[in-house]
């Protein structure tokens, strides 16, 4: 039991002067996700049980590969923040700064190596 | 901090069963979370029968009829009976309410009551608000202001006095922040419905000076924006407010002072 008055505890350190940042790039990249999905889906979409020349001619041009760069960027920017929604959510201490760093770490990894292994398909 | 099951010592058991009332026919079970602090054991529930030929329609006059007629220890707050006060909010058939506003006439089958949830109980229907009223503190729920005080009263508007409605009628009985997931899971961090919707109650009336002080305090990601718009607020609330809408109005000003 710590002696400490019910008002030092709600006042904790303060207001840590940020939240809207991720709030705002969440609502963002949810509207940018509403217009990608349906493009990346129909691209992808009309890909499935295509011999792997026109996978390849198809994602080689322009339109369709930014389609997909983007959505897998975007997307897992989108993952990563609603990650660390939900770490903050349900974790404390340690396992919470090893929770977001550990997110942090395979978003970025994810879109890192989908963009790789697009612009070797692409070029 | 998440917890999915209940420490042992809060672990509720089975107790006592009350004699049904002699001579009575219309009679209605109960269902009672009791707690006593001073015996050690651990939580229960008591069933109770009431003559509802002799009981007034409400939850509340169940409980005061309990008290008088049968288990006098049995503890609980209660003031006005009529939804000023706030003092009686508890869990009532699984909804977070108002003893006093809430007919027995709504609920099916036995009336289930607990206290408010996720907050320490001190007696059986008691819960422990000391938290939730420094929280409201904290939001400073008064006019703040900075211009020299008029001679009269600080003037106001017909049309930004109707941006008080739904806002000034909250009674804080800890209702909705006690209904809240994300209130349960990091409480001692986020400021909960009832004090978001009484800051943003200061923030949007016309004459309060202090609107940027307040919106920085609330730039917290825990604060302000541990609300993931569940909505349970909204759906509890025992006077039919809204405190999601105006946590979203508040994090819309945010947006709006930074773009």
């Amino acid at each position: 039991m710590a002696y400490v008055t019910d008002r030092k505890r709600v006042e904790g350190l303060g207001s840590a002067k940020t939240g809207t940042e991720q709030h705002w790039t969440m609502t963002v990249t949810s509207v940018a996700l509403l217009i990608l999905t349906p493009f990346f889906l129909w691209i992808i979409g009309g890909l499935l049980g295509q011999p792997h020349e026109a996978v390849v001619a198809s994602l080689s041009r322009p339109v369709p590969a930014l389609i997909v760069g983007a959505f897998l960027v975007v997307g897992l920017h989108h993952m990563r923040l609603g990650m660390q929604v939900l770490i903050e959510d349900y974790t404390r201490g340690l396992s919470r700064k090893i929770g977001l760093i550990a997110t942090t770490i395979l978003c970025y990894a994810l879109a890192a190596g989908g963009v790789v292994a697009l612009a070797q398909i692409a070029l | 901090m998440v917890e999915l099951t209940l420490p042992k010592n809060s672990r509720i058991r089975t107790g006592k069963t009350w004699p049904k009332p002699e001579g009575a026919t219309n009679l209605r079970k109960f269902q009672i979370y009791r707690w006593n602090p001073d015996d050690g054991e651990n939580p229960r529930v008591d069933t109770y029968w009431v003559d509802m030929d002799s009981c007034g329609p409400m939850v509340l006059d169940a409980l005061i009829k309990i008290k008088n007629e049968i288990d006098p220890t049995l503890t609980f707050r209660r003031s006005c009976r009529e939804g000023i006060c706030g003092s009686c909010a508890m869990n009532i058939d699984g909804i977070n309410t108002l003893a006093c506003i809430y007919g027995m006439d709504e609920i099916k089958g036995d009336v289930k009551i607990y206290p408010l949830p996720h907050m320490p109980v001190i007696k059986d229907l008691i819960p422990d608000l000391t938290h939730f009223y420094a929280q409201h503190a904290s939001i400073m729920p008064w006019l703040e202001t900075k211009t020299q005080r008029p001679e009269k009263e600080w003037r106001q508007s017909i049309e930004d006095r109707k941006k008080l409605d739904g806002l000034y009628e909250c009674v804080m009985c800890a209702s909705c922040s006690t209904s809240c997931p994300s209130y349960w899971w990091n409480g001692d961090r986020y400021l909960g419905p009832a004090a978001l919707l009484h800051a943003y109650r200061w923030i949007i009336d016309s004459r309060d000076e202090a609107t940027g002080e307040r919106l920085d305090d609330l730039e917290d990601p825990f604060k302000l924006y541990r609300c993931h718009t569940i909505m349970n607020c909204a759906k509890t609330c025992p006077k039919g407010l809204n405190p999601a809408k105006a946590i979203a109005e508040i994090k819309k000003m945010m947006v709006e002072r930074q773009l």
